[in-house]
């Protein structure tokens, strides 16, 4: 059903984020055989639609899709971890980060990333293991480049206050 | 003490590559003078370097890299290529390509799946029968057309009809890709029958057709500088009065 074409081309620009978008799925649903259910769903995914793709950043196009079914995924389990997670960070209080990652006793970096509410940690993840700039990331969740930056720095401060660093 | 609160979200693009020369240097010379962000950065700096240190960048396993290669690189007619954990979830869809028939009911279901056609006629027929398969109808559900009709907008750079009929209720529409274009699919009921209609823009190419496929029939007609496919496993009669009542709209 595909063109050699639109496949080679796929493979020539998806295909090499896939360990970006396993990694990210693995971040944000914290298990292994349910990450590479969501990165596999993804890329299939990427694949229908990437006759869609105008151009870009493949990598953020990518990883968009990737979070989406991560949190999609999550959420058809009974995980409150997508958009109802982002409401609750609309508030910019003190949030639930900070005692979340606060219930880690001693500062363990991987555990207190994990402890962290999901859109804080998808931006942390995006930007300190995949490199990506605050332009990708807001294009990955969707959000102004001031949400990135916003939320970095509290998942940063989450960190520092557990004494991370 | 200060409010640093502007200095230390600078203070942060600057450590992660985003700021100007210029602003990065009005940074420098706020540093100079604060300890705090002296000290911030030096804490940013070191947390950086730890989650560097621990926290894994997972790699993908394997099986997902198989299963990826065989999806973009399509296997000779029958072959079974992943090993596949089946699950009931959305976006099933997408992984039913390579599913095995087991996974499936029908053999013929399988066997038009396989890439190795070209034909449209036999693509588009595929497309509406995994669209069949339990709950992957449908991207937007809707009996009202000015719902669904908007939700193409900016998903395609053509505006398809969504006609209604008081006969056939409509059901939804979704995005397709099926013989080389995407498609605008619309799903309507007939009866006990789903019909499944997929617009595109004509093109030089596109002619009237119809036909029968394996127990599915189809009819391909021009409108509107539209090409537009009507495939539903009805009886052809029906089909045609289906594809009569949208002509007449």
């Amino acid at each position: 059903m595909w063109g050699r074409a639109v496949s080679s081309e796929f493979e020539r620009t998806m295909l090499p984020h896939m360990d970006a978008a396993y990694n990210l799925a693995r971040w944000l649903v914290r298990d292994p055989t349910l990450a590479q259910d969501v990165a596999q769903d993804a890329l299939l995914r990427a694949l229908r639609f990437f006759p869609e793709w105008r151009g870009g950043s493949a990598r953020a196009w990518l990883m968009r899709i990737v979070r989406n079914v991560a949190y999609d995924t999550l959420r058809d389990r009974g995980h409150d971890e997508g958009e109802e997670a982002m409401a609750e960070l609309a508030d910019p209080a003190p949030g639930p980060e900070r005692q979340a990652v606060a219930r880690i006793e001693m500062a363990n970096v991987a555990t207190a990333l994990e402890a962290m509410p999901a859109p804080l940690r998808e931006c942390l993840v995006l930007r300190e293991i995949e490199g990506l700039s605050y332009k990708e990331i807001a294009e990955v969740a969707g959000v102004p480049i001031g949400t990135v930056m916003s939320r970095l720095w509290r998942a940063r401060q989450a960190l520092l206050e557990v004494g991370v660093a | 003490m200060t409010d640093c609160t502007e200095w230390q979200l600078l203070l942060q693009a600057d450590l992660d590559g985003e700021l100007s020369p210029a602003e990065a240097a009005r940074l420098a010379a706020h540093e100079a003078g604060c300890a705090a962000c002296a000290s911030l950065r030096k804490r940013l700096s070191a947390l950086s370097a730890r989650i560097a240190q621990e926290a894994p960048r997972y790699e993908a396993p394997a099986a997902l890299r198989a299963a990826l290669q065989a999806a973009v690189v399509p296997a000779p007619q029958g072959a079974v290529v992943v090993p596949f954990r089946p699950r009931a979830r959305r976006w099933t869809r997408e992984t039913i390509g390579f599913v095995a028939g087991a996974a499936l009911a029908a053999s013929v279901t399988f066997a038009v799946f396989q890439p190795a056609t070209t034909n449209p006629a036999d693509q588009i027929i595929a497309d509406h029968i995994r669209a069949l398969q339990p709950g992957h109808l449908i991207d937007v559900e809707s009996s009202d057309h000015h719902t669904v009709k908007p939700w193409f907008d900016g998903r395609i750079d053509f505006a398809p009809p969504v006609p209604q009929f008081e006969r056939y209720p409509l059901l939804g529409g979704r995005l397709d890709y099926a013989a080389g274009h995407t498609m605008a699919a619309l799903s309507y009921r007939a009866g006990k029958h789903i019909v499944d209609v997929f617009i595109r823009p004509a093109d030089a190419n596109a002619t009237a057709r119809e036909g029968t496929r394996e127990g599915y029939h189809y009819i391909c007609w021009l409108q509107g500088g539209m090409v537009l496919w009507a495939v539903s496993d009805m009886d052809p009669t029906e089909l045609a009065n289906f594809v009569q009542a949208w002509k007449d709209t």
